[in-house]
């Protein structure tokens, strides 16, 4: 018997639960088609998940492709399609690959299993990031250096922790349900450890009766807890990094991992900062979000302690 | 004597001669193991100053490898002899250098067009001691210390303090921040 995974018409991180829901209570084993006839849209959150679905399994699973001529159109832009077929039975018409050349794809689907992966990355992206990010978005082009950083410790977290590959994808959109704004979305998903074993590897790691997911997300992302922190006091920054700029550039950050997921939320989205209960699914699943600046609006500054040194 | 070292031209020659970003906690350690080794072939110099006028991006990995790992092995009792001042570093660089400072506690010294700044974990004594060895400096404590209406015993305490964190150097003429030239010169 093969299940069917239904995949929402749009698929963002949170519409994507339905997939994972679904996909928690296919028994181990059994044939799944993964099934996006009525997708209609995806965000790089969406498209880099559908990738860790196939990935979650020792069982190769069928695609169905869209429908809808559009959405081919742009999920073969993002690159997803050229990834797909390497991991899923694809089922349906799938494009020719084509280069990503349209400016809302800032970084098509790219695979990250070691740190040479994020030196591609992230020299790829840098001017076109500076193009998008001041000329599109209104944002400072201080933005710039800092965006660059968040992509490096995001991916870097693949090759540190996930024990397995995973991806990463950059797009800008008009965020219209939310926000009425546009976005730029940075997405880095794996189906490796997730947070919860790996700090669990960590030789002090000391487990409680309520260690679970919820509190391995806590520390990693609120304590800037690494596994690698035993021994080495520079560990466990980046995502601390990543906090601080999603703070000054008044954006989102979510992170899923195992059967919880952790939110750090602007007042603009109104999302929990802790969902927990989640149907299980292995690895982490990121998503940063930076909105467009509106007018003149003043950027937060930097966290500024005593001991900062003065401005130049 | 001082040595320069530019860490773009490290990054290069060691990792790769495409790369002109420091990302990546490997790449951040083979730039700084190579550094060493540069440190030690060279011998005894008294300043090293580490170049960053070639680099791009630089990553929170990166800086806690290069940054905070080198000033952390000049501060062990075993450590590399002489004194670690940083320049080129731009505004792009400041955030993650500043936070790798904070979490080891440490501070450096960095030259930008020509003047001295002190980065990173220090308290005020500190930091109005250290400015004033900067503006006035080639400085004893009993000259510091009506500078900074302290008693001179202040002074001389903060001095120490400083020297012995190495953000300032004691010379024959007075203690000095790394990488001033001196009078005369």
């Amino acid at each position: 018997m093969t299940s069917v995974i239904s995949v929402p018409p749009s698929l963002d991180d949170h519409s994507f639960e339905h997939v994972f829901e679904q996909l928690a209570s296919v028994p181990e084993g059994e044939k799944i088609l993964v099934d996006a006839r009525h997708a209609r849209w995806a965000s790089p959150y969406g498209l880099t998940a559908l990738l860790c679905v196939a990935q979650s399994r020792a069982e190769r699973m069928a695609f169905a492709v869209p429908e809808h001529a559009d959405t081919v159109s742009y999920w073969s832009r993002t690159g997803f399609f050229r990834h797909a077929a390497e991991l899923y039975d694809m089922h349906g018409t799938v494009p020719r690959a084509r280069d990503a050349h349209e400016s809302d794809v800032l970084l098509e689907i790219t695979p990250i299993t070691k740190s040479d992966d994020v030196h591609g990355v992230v020299g790829r992206i840098q001017q076109k990031a500076a193009d998008i990010l001041h000329g599109q978005l209104n944002l400072d082009t201080a933005i710039t250096g800092a965006f660059g950083m968040t992509l490096s410790e995001s991916c870097q977290n693949i090759v540190e922790h996930a024990g397995l590959g995973g991806w990463v994808a950059v797009q800008t959109y008009k965020y219209t349900r939310r926000l009425g704004r546009r976005v730029v979305v940075i997405a880095v998903c794996d189906a490796g450890v997730g947070f919860r074993k790996s700090l669990e590897s960590s030789p002090g790691h000391r487990r409680s009766d309520r260690w679970d997911d919820a509190m391995a997300l806590e520390d990693a992302v609120l304590r800037a807890v690494s596994r690698f922190r035993h021994g080495d006091k520079g560990r466990g920054q980046g995502l601390a990094g990543i906090r601080r700029f999603v703070g000054r550039w008044d954006g989102k950050l979510s992170v899923r991992s195992g059967t919880a997921r952790i939110a750090i939320t602007p007042e603009w989205d109104e999302d929990v900062p802790m969902t927990e209960g989640l149907p299980f699914f292995p690895g982490a699943q990121m998503q940063v979000t930076i909105p467009e600046r509106l007018g003149d609006a003043p950027v937060r500054p930097r966290t500024a302690g005593a001991s900062r040194a003065r401005p130049r | 004597m001082t040595v320069n070292i530019d860490v773009g031209t490290v990054l290069r020659g060691t990792v790769c001669d495409l790369y002109s970003n420091l990302v990546t906690r490997p790449t951040g350690a083979a730039v700084r193991t190579a550094i060493e080794q540069q440190v030690i072939d060279m011998g005894a110099s008294v300043v090293t100053t580490i170049d960053f006028s070639q680099v791009n991006l630089l990553d929170f990995s990166c800086a806690d490898e290069i940054v905070a790992k080198l000033l952390l092995r000049y501060a062990s009792d075993d450590g590399l002899p002489g004194f670690l001042t940083f320049r080129g570093i731009h505004e792009g660089h400041i955030d993650p250098i500043e936070t790798v400072l904070e979490r080891h506690a440490l501070a450096l010294v960095s030259w930008h067009e020509g003047a001295a700044e002190l980065f990173g974990y220090v308290d005020d004594d500190e930091r109005s001691h250290w400015e004033a060895v900067r503006d006035h400096g080639p400085i004893w404590a009993e000259s510091l210390a009506p500078i900074l209406a302290v008693s001179e015993a202040v002074a001389a305490h903060q001095l120490d303090r400083l020297r012995s964190r190495r953000l300032i150097m004691r010379r024959d003429d007075g203690f000095a921040v790394p990488g001033t030239v001196a009078r005369g010169s």
